[in-house]
C-alpha cells in the first residue's frame, strides 16, 4: 500500500531530514514510526501527504507515485488520506461541526449528507456532545478526538497521525490510541508517529524506529526501547 | 453558494476593511453616475441649440421673390442644412409685436416696411454653422447675417473638456479602487493563511479556495455601485428644481426612467468585473 524506496530529504540548509530510507507498510498495517524528537518522523509523513517532495528516491501511497503526481491531483491525492496534525491544525474560529465537515465540503458533499455524517463519526469518537462547541471550549482529549473524527470523515484507506498523543496524560493517551486500534480494526491503514514509549509498548504492533533521518530498527511486534 | 455564504463570512469578520472596499467603489460609481447625467444634459442642451434656426440671414429690401426662392433652393440642397425658412416682412412685423406687446409706444413706431424679411436656417451640426454663414454673406441679396456662434462653440467646447475630465477622472479613479481592492483583498488572504494551508492540505483545490475572495471582490463591487447609483440619483432629483428653473425652456427633464436602468446595469456588469479582476490580481499574486 505504501512504499518508499532510497528515499532521501534534503533540506535547505544541506541537514537531511531522512536519509536513504526504505519501507514498505501493507494494506491495514498499524505501525507506530518512533523516535526522538528531529529523527525524521514528521518528515516522513510530510513526504506522504505530499506536503514536499523527496530529495531522492521514489515514494508510491496506494495507486499513487507521489513523484509523477501533477500539481492539479494533488486535492484528489489527499482526499484518500486521513491525517491527524501534530498542531492539531482546527480552526479556532469554527465549531467542531465545522471542522469535522470541512474535508466534506472541499469534497462537494450535500449539506444534509454532510450533517449525518458529522454527527456519525463525533458519534464514534465520542465527542458528540460537543459538536457545536469551539475548539477553545475542548479538553486536549477532546480535540484530539476531534482531528481524528476530521480525518476520518471521508472514509480513507490511510490515517496519518503525527503524535496524537503528545501533551496529553497518560489515561487520555490510552484512551486515543484505543480509538486508532478500532479504526484500524475497521481495515484502515494506521501510521502512528509518537516518541511516546510506555503507548507503544502497551501494544504488540510494528514498530519502525527512526534515529538521525535513518531506520535504525523495523520490527513486526516491536517495543520502543529509549537508549 | 458555498463560497459565498465564505465570503459573506470574511465581510463580516473585518466589516472596517469591507467599508474601505465598498466607499472607494461607492465614489467611483457616482462619479461615474454623475458625468453620465451631465453628458446626457449636455448633449440634450446642445440638441436644442441645434434645433433652433441657428443663421439668420436679413434680406435686402430689394430682393426679387425669385432671387430669394433661389438661395433658399440652394441651401436646402445642402446636406449640411436640416432646415430652411423664410419669415416675409408681415411675419416679422408679428414677431416683432409679440416680442413687446407690452410696450405700445414701440409698437407705434414700426411697421412692417422697415422690417427686413429673412431666411432661418438650421445645420445639421454646429460645426456647419461658420460655413453657411459665410455662403450667405457672399449673396447679393443678403444684407446681414447673424448667428449664436459663441454659445454654440463654447457649449461644445464645454461639453469636450467634460467628457475628457469625465474619462480621466473614472480613470483615475478606477485604478485607485483596483489597487485599494487588491491590498484589502490581499489582507484578507494572509488572515485566512492558516485556514487555506489547512484547507488544501485537507485537499481543497485552488479555486476552491480561490472563489471565496473573488466573490468577495463581486460583493464590493455590486455593494458599490448599488450605493453609488442610489447616491447620484438622490444628487440629481434633489437638484431637479433647481436644473429645471436654470435651463428654461431646454426641455432636458424628465429623464426616461429606463435611461436609469440601463446606468445601473451597466455600472453592475463593470462592477463585477472590476471587483473581480482586483480579487483575482490579488489570489494571483498572493495564493498561488
Amino acid at each position: 500500500m505504501i512504499t518508499l524506496d532510497k528515499v532521501s530529504k534534503a533540506f535547505s540548509t544541506g541537514v537531511y531530514g531522512l536519509n536513504d530510507i526504505s519501507l514498505s507498510i501493507d494494506k491495514g498495517e498499524f505501525v507506530f514510526l518512533v523516535g526522538s524528537t528531529g529523527s525524521g518522523k514528521t518528515t516522513l509523513l510530510r513526504l506522504l501527504i505530499r506536503d514536499t517532495l523527496p530529495s531522492t528516491g521514489s515514494i508510491v501511497v496506494g495507486e499513487y507515485d507521489i513523484l509523477k503526481l501533477p500539481h492539479r491531483k494533488i486535492p484528489h491525492f489527499r482526499k484518500k488520506l486521513g491525517i491527524v496534525f501534530q498542531d492539531l491544525k482546527l480552526l479556532v474560529d469554527r465549531t467542531i461541526f465545522e471542522n469535522v465537515a470541512l474535508p466534506l465540503e472541499v469534497a462537494g458533499v450535500h449539506p444534509k449528507e454532510i450533517k449525518k455524517k458529522v454527527e456519525d463519526m463525533l458519534e464514534q469518537t465520542g465527542i458528540k456532545n460537543h459538536i457545536y462547541k469551539f475548539p477553545i471550549q475542548l479538553s486536549g482529549g477532546e480535540l484530539q478526538r476531534a482531528a481524528i473524527a476530521r480525518a476520518l470523515i471521508l472514509s480513507p484507506d490511510i490515517l496519518l497521525a503525527d503524535e496524537p498523543t503528545g501533551n496529553l496524560d497518560p489515561t487520555t493517551s490510552t484512551d486515543i490510541v484505543k480509538l486508532l486500534i478500532q479504526i484500524n480494526e475497521k481495515g484502515t491503514t494506521v501510521i502512528m508517529a509518537t516518541h511516546n514509549a510506555e503507548v507503544v509498548n502497551k501494544l504488540t504492533k510494528r514498530v519502525v524506529v527512526l534515529d538521525k533521518g535513518k531506520i535504525i530498527r523495523d520490527q513486526k511486534k516491536g517495543k520502543y526501547e529509549i537508549s | 453558494m458555498k463560497f459565498l455564504k465564505t465570503a459573506w463570512h470574511h465581510m463580516r469578520r473585518s466589516p472596517y476593511q469591507a467599508f474601505a472596499a465598498i466607499f472607494i467603489i461607492l465614489q467611483t460609481f457616482f462619479i461615474v453616475s454623475l458625468f453620465f447625467y451631465i453628458i446626457y444634459g449636455s448633449t440634450k442642451i446642445i440638441s436644442y441649440f441645434e434645433s433652433l434656426p441657428q443663421v439668420t440671414a436679413f434680406l435686402k429690401s430689394e430682393a426679387k421673390q425669385e432671387n430669394i426662392d433661389a438661395l433658399r433652393d440652394q441651401l436646402k440642397s445642402s446636406d449640411k442644412v436640416s432646415d430652411v425658412r423664410f419669415v416675409s416682412k408681415q411675419e416679422a412685423l408679428q414677431i416683432y409685436k409679440q416680442q413687446n406687446k407690452n410696450d405700445p409706444l414701440l409698437l407705434e413706431l414700426v411697421t412692417a416696411d422697415i422690417l427686413p424679411s429673412s431666411l432661418e436656417i438650421s445645420t445639421t451640426k454646429i460645426h456647419d454653422l461658420a460655413g453657411i454663414s459665410e455662403t450667405l454673406k457672399n449673396s447679393t441679396i443678403v444684407q446681414e447675417v447673424i448667428f449664436p456662434k459663441d454659445i454654440v462653440a463654447n457649449l461644445s467646447a464645454w461639453t469636450d473638456a467634460l467628457r475628457k475630465i469625465g474619462v480621466v477622472l473614472i480613470t483615475v479613479l478606477a485604478i485607485d479602487s483596483i489597487f485599494i481592492m487588491v491590498i484589502i483583498i490581499s489582507i484578507r488572504i494572509s488572515q485566512r493563511k492558516e485556514e487555506i494551508e489547512i484547507m488544501r492540505l485537507l485537499g481543497a483545490t485552488s479555486w476552491y479556495v480561490r472563489w471565496p475572495f473573488i466573490f468577495e471582490g463581486m460583493a464590493y463591487g455590486i455593494i458599490g455601485a448599488c450605493v453609488g447609483w442610489v447616491l447620484s440619483l438622490g444628487t440629481l432629483l434633489s437638484a431637479m428644481p433647481f436644473l429645471q428653473h436654470f435651463l428654461g425652456p431646454i426641455s432636458v427633464f424628465p429623464i426616461p426612467p429606463l435611461l436609469f436602468g440601463e446606468l445601473l446595469l451597466i455600472e453592475l456588469l463593470l462592477a463585477i468585473v472590476l471587483g473581480a479582476f482586483s480579487s483575482y490580481l490579488a489570489v494571483l499574486r498572493y495564493l498561488k
